[in-house]
């Protein structure tokens, strides 16, 4: 059992936890996740590693409500337990030899974008960070991602903070202004990572998408997570979840994360479902 | 005077048109008249042949004596000097080619019906005998075990009986490895899997789930930080492996693991389960072992029309021969000699399978035929589900960080038969994480091997 510390809402739908877990705290680095039940009978979902305490033992997730599981999860309080909570699963993002990058973020997938930027800005990288949300709602970490970029780009989609637009056209306007980036990474809905790698391609800097498919065990058990890269099958839980861009089958990764769209109440995932309707 | 019935005395089960919808045990147990009755089978032989077809060599006429008796528990004690597991392996060995292939009785009509005695005996004793076993003074020495299948708690068992301090560390929420995660409740009621582990924490086991050695710990660690003086590697053989064939990606594609992990270890099977599964019109099960009968009865009980496709005959089927025939009861079709070439697809999911046909050679030197294909000759079979079953191996999240960890190419453990020690000192493995996938009862012989070996090597140490 994994008592939660911490409790903050960061936007309507959207969660902070800072989970007491040492084991897991001891170990992580960015770009890892963990796989939790919120209570005994609960569906195992995995979610980012957004922040650790190796001292205090902690592990901060930070979690958009879209369906059943998240919604258990964000019925619990400080003081209360999760049930399961297993990591630091898959690989750390990589970050050696970097001198410039560009952290491209999405909705809830700054959550997981912002410890990489973090790290990447602690270890002396020049960190452009550019961020997209809906509107100015949702807009979450914002002082956070302030803190260690060297430039941070607001984007939503109705203009209501930040420049009006998505994340692609302002990495667009960035590139074309003569920034070099040795490499870009994204984290966001599919869709926007993809036409993120469409930019980035043209352009031919390296990027790197942190993908997010369907997972069961998160340690290479049932192959649900796979992906086709470079025309491989790989597991995202152990070989990723961070994947070359270019390689990644876009299309076949979101038809594979619809796999249960009957199944999940689908009101509530038109009506919360930031991840998907953000770049929309 | 011997029973000298040519057969076993049947099994009583549930319907095969009743248990094909439900997921309640098919098989119901001996009562005590069945079980002394087919006891009386037994001759007692002097020159144990059965006993030599057990590989852990539990003695078979001796328990059997004790139930002609009706002296169960004495029975069950029997057992008990050498499986840790008997209401397990009771239910899940395969018999035919063990125990009862050896057993005289079978030269001439059906051998006895050793498994199902075991399993008598097992289940008489834990709805007889309650009380907790009682927990031995410590010894002081650490023990670690990774992986709770039946390698990690034979070991765990043995060594905790000997006083030692012992953790067993599982990567997923609960305990039992694939007899928890795999073997659907159908043919190994998960309170069974359960009672063993109670067993173990009464004997003062700790049971950590949630832990992947290898990630939130390491093998070094264990040994270096958290001061085990001994590990155990009982991590199994959990890496799916697919067919590399197009269209394998397609929604309604599942590995066996993942579609019984959902059904088993998830609960998907209950109507009331947070676990989504795909509840499929058709299935396609590739494969012919315990795994593809598993995966193509629990389909056949979410309501589907399944239908196993095999690359050989029936006759090589390698599945335990009682599972292959409770599948041809409940309705399940083979294809056989039929081999998946591609998978074909509309908006995204799977719509058919094509398969080559194949013929089986002329037994090549080592006597075996194998499967060629027939130029040409192709089939299409529709489907809107197909589930892998075709093997797995051991995962390679262990090796690749360890330092100095022998394995071989496929990935299984370098380990000493005998005693199962690794490449590292201290370090021992069992079960299929070092044959690959094989059996519940190899691996529970394999743990109690190691734990034999780790207890001296111990001892010695202290000394
Ligand atoms: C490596 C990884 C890291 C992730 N990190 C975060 C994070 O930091 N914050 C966050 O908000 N979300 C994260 N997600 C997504 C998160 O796991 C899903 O939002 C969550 O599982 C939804 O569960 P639900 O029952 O609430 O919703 P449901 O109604 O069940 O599903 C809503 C959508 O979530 C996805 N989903 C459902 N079940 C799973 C599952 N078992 N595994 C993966 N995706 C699933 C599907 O695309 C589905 O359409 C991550 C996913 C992965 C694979
Ligand atoms: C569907 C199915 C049906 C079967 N039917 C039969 C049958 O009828 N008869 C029979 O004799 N055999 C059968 N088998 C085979 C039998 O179950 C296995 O041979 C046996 O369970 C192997 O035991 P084990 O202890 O080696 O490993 P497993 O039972 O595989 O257990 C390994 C455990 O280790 C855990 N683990 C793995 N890696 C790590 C890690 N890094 N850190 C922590 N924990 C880890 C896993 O989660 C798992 O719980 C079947 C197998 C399957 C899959
Ligand atoms: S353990 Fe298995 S092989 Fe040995 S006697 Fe029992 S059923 Fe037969
Ligand atoms: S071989 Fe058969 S008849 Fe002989 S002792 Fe063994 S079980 Fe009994
Ligand atoms: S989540 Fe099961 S293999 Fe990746």
């Amino acid at each position: 059992m994994y008592k939660i510390i911490q409790k903050k809402a960061l936007n309507p739908t959207v969660t902070l936890m800072e989970v007491d877990a040492p084991l897991v705290a001891r170990k992580a680095e960015p770009g890892q996740f963990i796989i939790l039940r919120a209570s005994e009978d609960g569906e195992r979902i995995p979610l980012t590693i957004a922040g650790y305490d190796r001292e205090k033992g902690t592990v901060t997730i930070i979690f958009q409500i879209v369906g059943g599981a998240t919604e258990t999860l964000n019925a619990l309080n400080e003081g209360d337990f999760i049930h399961d909570f297993v990591g630091p699963l898959g690989k750390a993002t990589e970050t050696e030899g970097l001198k410039k990058v560009a952290v491209v973020g999405g909705g809830v997938g700054c959550a997981i974008a912002y410890p990489v930027a973090k790290k990447l800005h602690d270890i002396g990288v020049e960190v452009h960070s550019i961020v997209g949300f809906r509107n100015e709602d949702l807009i979450i970490l914002e002082d956070e991602f302030k803190a260690v970029s060297d430039k941070y780009v607001l984007m939503t989609d109705d203009g209501s903070a930040g420049e009006k637009g998505l994340v692609t056209n302002a990495l667009e306007k960035l590139i074309e202004s003569g920034e070099e980036y040795d490499e870009v990474i994204t984290i966001g809905p599919l869709i926007m990572m993809k036409f993120v790698v469409g930019v980035t391609k043209k352009y031919n800097v390296k990027t790197v998408v942190s993908m997010n498919p369907i997972m069961v065990d998160g340690t290479g058990m049932c192959g649900g997570c796979r992906l086709t890269v470079g025309g491989q099958t790989k597991f995202a839980c152990v070989d990723g979840p961070d994947f070359d861009g270019f390689e990644v089958d876009f299309d076949e990764a979101m038809a594979r994360s619809a796999t249960y769209k009957p199944f999940e109440q689908k009101a509530r995932e038109e009506a919360c479902n930031l991840l998907k309707m953000e770049v929309k | 005077m011997p029973n000298m019935s040519l057969e076993k005395n049947k099994m009583p089960s549930q319907e095969p048109d009743v248990r094909n919808k439900n997921f309640d045990e098919v098989a119901l147990g001996y009562t005590a008249e069945m079980a002394i009755d087919e006891a009386n089978r037994c001759l007692h032989c002097k020159h144990r042949p059965c006993v030599s077809g057990c590989p852990v060599q539990v003695d078979i006429p001796e328990f059997i004596e004790e139930v002609k008796n009706g002296r169960f528990e004495e029975a069950y004690q029997i057992i008990s000097r050498s499986s840790s597991l008997p209401a397990v392996c009771g239910r899940v060995c395969p018999q035919e080619s063990q125990c009862e292939q050896k057993c005289v009785r079978g030269i001439k009509g059906e051998p006895v019906a050793i498994g199902r005695l075991e399993r008598f005996v097992a289940d008489y004793h834990n709805a007889n005998f309650k009380d907790a076993p009682v927990k031995p003074a410590s010894n002081g020495h650490k023990v670690a075990i990774i992986g709770s299948g039946p390698s990690g708690l034979a070991c765990a068992g043995d060594l905790a009986k000997k006083g030692y301090d012992v953790t067993i560390y599982e990567a997923l929420h609960l305990a039992g490895g694939v007899l928890a995660y795999g073997i659907p409740e159908f043919r190994l009621p998960k309170s069974i899997v359960q009672k063993e582990i109670d067993g173990l924490k009464a004997l003062g086991v700790k049971v950590e789930t949630n832990v992947v050695i290898g990630k939130t710990i390491s093998i070094d660690e264990l040994k270096d930080e958290f001061g085990y003086e001994t590990v155990f590697i009982g991590s199994g053989a959990g890496l799916p492996k697919f067919m590399n064939i197009p269209g394998e990606n397609l929604n309604g594609v599942y590995s066996a693991n993942e579609f019984l992990t959902r059904i088993n270890l998830m609960k998907a099977y209950l109507g009331d389960s947070k676990t989504p599964i795909m509840r499929p019109k058709s299935a396609v099960i590739v494969g012919g072992g315990n795994v593809a009968m598993d995966a193509a009865r629990c389909a056949k009980r979410l309501g589907a029309d399944v239908t196993i496709v095999y690359r050989r005959t029936k006759e090589e089927l390698p599945a335990r021969a009682e599972e292959v025939e409770h599948a041809e009861e409940e309705g399940i079709k083979f294809a056989f000699l039929n081999n998946p070439v591609e998978v074909i697809g509309e908006n995204g999911w799977v719509k058919s399978v094509k398969c080559q046909q194949m013929e089986l050679s002329e037994p090549d030197e080592s006597g075996r035929r194998r499967p060629v294909a027939v130029e040409g000759a192709f089939n299409e079979i529709e489907c809107d589900c197909m589930i892998m079953s075709i093997g797995t191996s051991p995962n390679p999240l262990i090796k690749s960080t360890t330092e100095g960890l022998d394995t071989q190419k496929w990935g299984g453990i370098i380990a000493d038969e005998e005693t199962g020690l690794t490449s590292r000192e201290g370090v021992y493995a069992g079960g299929d994480a070092v044959t690959g996938a094989a059996t519940v009862i190899l691996a529970m012989g394999a743990g109690k091997a190691a734990a034999k070996a780790m207890d001296e090597y111990m001892q010695n140490r202290a000394k």
